[in-house]
């Protein structure tokens, strides 16, 4: 397994470019226009955006991020 | 839909680029001299690699009826040698005067150091003086900020004419100040890492068309010239009109190199008209 620093060497870039994307592609929500004849949406997908940002954003004892992201993102089971 | 590629390096691909860059449309393309991926240790191998660029690489691109035009310099990253900077500089006005050679890019900053700025200054009045374009690449990553604000100290201290000023490698904090000081802004999508196609249709769609230029770098790293068409449908995508297409992907470039004479493709207008099915 490589080490830590050896992990940030490689992801850091990426990383830095996925958060550019994700950051653009919110902006460009709040640019755009409402859609016609609608309200200003409180659309469900994008307060799930912002719960995942946020368990992307905590610091974590377990690396379980991307776990609890796709668990919050799945239907619930009975 | 045409395309001129203002930013490609052609040394650093294949010949299979410019077959499949006709096929998608590319009419023509502008290489800046760069960095070349390791540090030159002789003058002599940037005057040979400017005559490959200002002669062979627009026979290659022939073949595929694409235009090759390039331009000339010591890159920001290879100034930090005075000495051999110094050398190649007394060297470039005979290629400046070539038929292909549209001006003096890229100069600029890689690391912003002090030598660096003495020999982007140097080159800087170089073209000042001959009249020339100037193509000015700004840092990647965190130096780009400060880069980009000392290249606009520098550009207004020696009075530089911005409308014969691209600066290139703008993003999101740096765009407005270049745009605002009334010169030509580039922004180069590459596949990963740095500024992305659909990033660059948001610029546009902020910013506007006018004095914007979008192109791919293509070159010895990870990068593809096929971003520009991926930029293109993003933006057709959104639903903009395949005028305002031509008016950022060929009528630009078009307005900002044809400023020099030896680039002699205009602007152009797409006429729908009916014509007999028979």
């Amino acid at each position: 397994m490589i080490n830590r620093n050896a992990v940030l060497e490689m992801e850091y870039l990426n990383c830095r470019c996925m958060l550019l994307e994700l950051a653009a592609a919110l902006d460009r929500y709040d640019r755009a226009p409402c859609s016609p004849g609608k309200e200003t949406p409180a659309d469900e997908r994008l307060m799930l955006l912002r719960q995942v940002i946020r368990i992307l954003a905590e610091p974590s004892d377990q690396p379980d991020r991307a776990k609890r992201m796709l668990q919050l993102m799945s239907d619930p089971v009975d | 839909m045409y395309y001129i590629q203002p930013h490609y390096h052609g040394i650093s691909r294949t010949t299979d680029d410019y077959e499949r860059m006709a096929q998608a449309g590319v009419v023509a393309v502008g290489e800046p001299s760069f960095w070349a991926g390791f540090d030159r240790h002789y003058p002599q191998t940037f005057l040979d690699y400017f005559r490959q660029i200002s002669e062979f690489e627009p026979t290659r691109a022939a073949q595929y009826g694409i235009r090759h035009y390039c331009w000339i310099a010591v890159n920001p990253k290879e100034s930090e040698n005075l000495s051999i900077s110094r050398e190649v500089m007394a060297a470039m006005p005979d290629f400046l005067d070539k038929p292909t050679v549209l001006g003096i890019g890229e100069i600029g900053l890689n690391k912003n150091t002090r030598n660096e700025l003495t020999i982007f200054r140097e080159q800087m009045e170089m073209a000042i003086r001959r009249h020339e374009l100037v193509l000015i690449h700004t840092p990647h990553l965190r130096d780009k900020l400060k880069g980009t604000m000392l290249t606009l100290d520098l550009l207004r201290e020696l009075r530089a004419d911005p409308a014969r000023v691209w600066i290139d490698h703008v993003e999101e904090h740096t765009i407005k100040a270049v745009l605002d000081g009334g010169y030509w802004a580039g922004m180069t999508l590459y596949p990963q890492t740095k500024m992305s196609p659909r990033r660059a249709a948001d610029m546009l769609e902020v910013y506007g068309v006018s004095r914007l230029l979008v192109n791919s770098s293509a070159d010895w790293g990870p990068s593809s010239p096929f971003t520009l068409q991926e930029c293109a449908m993003e933006y057709r995508r959104r639903g903009h009109t395949e005028q305002e297409l031509i008016e950022i992907f060929h009528n630009n470039p078009a307005r900002f190199l044809g400023q020099n004479p030896k680039f002699d493709i205009c602007p152009i207008r797409i006429g729908y008209e009916a014509i007999a099915a028979s």
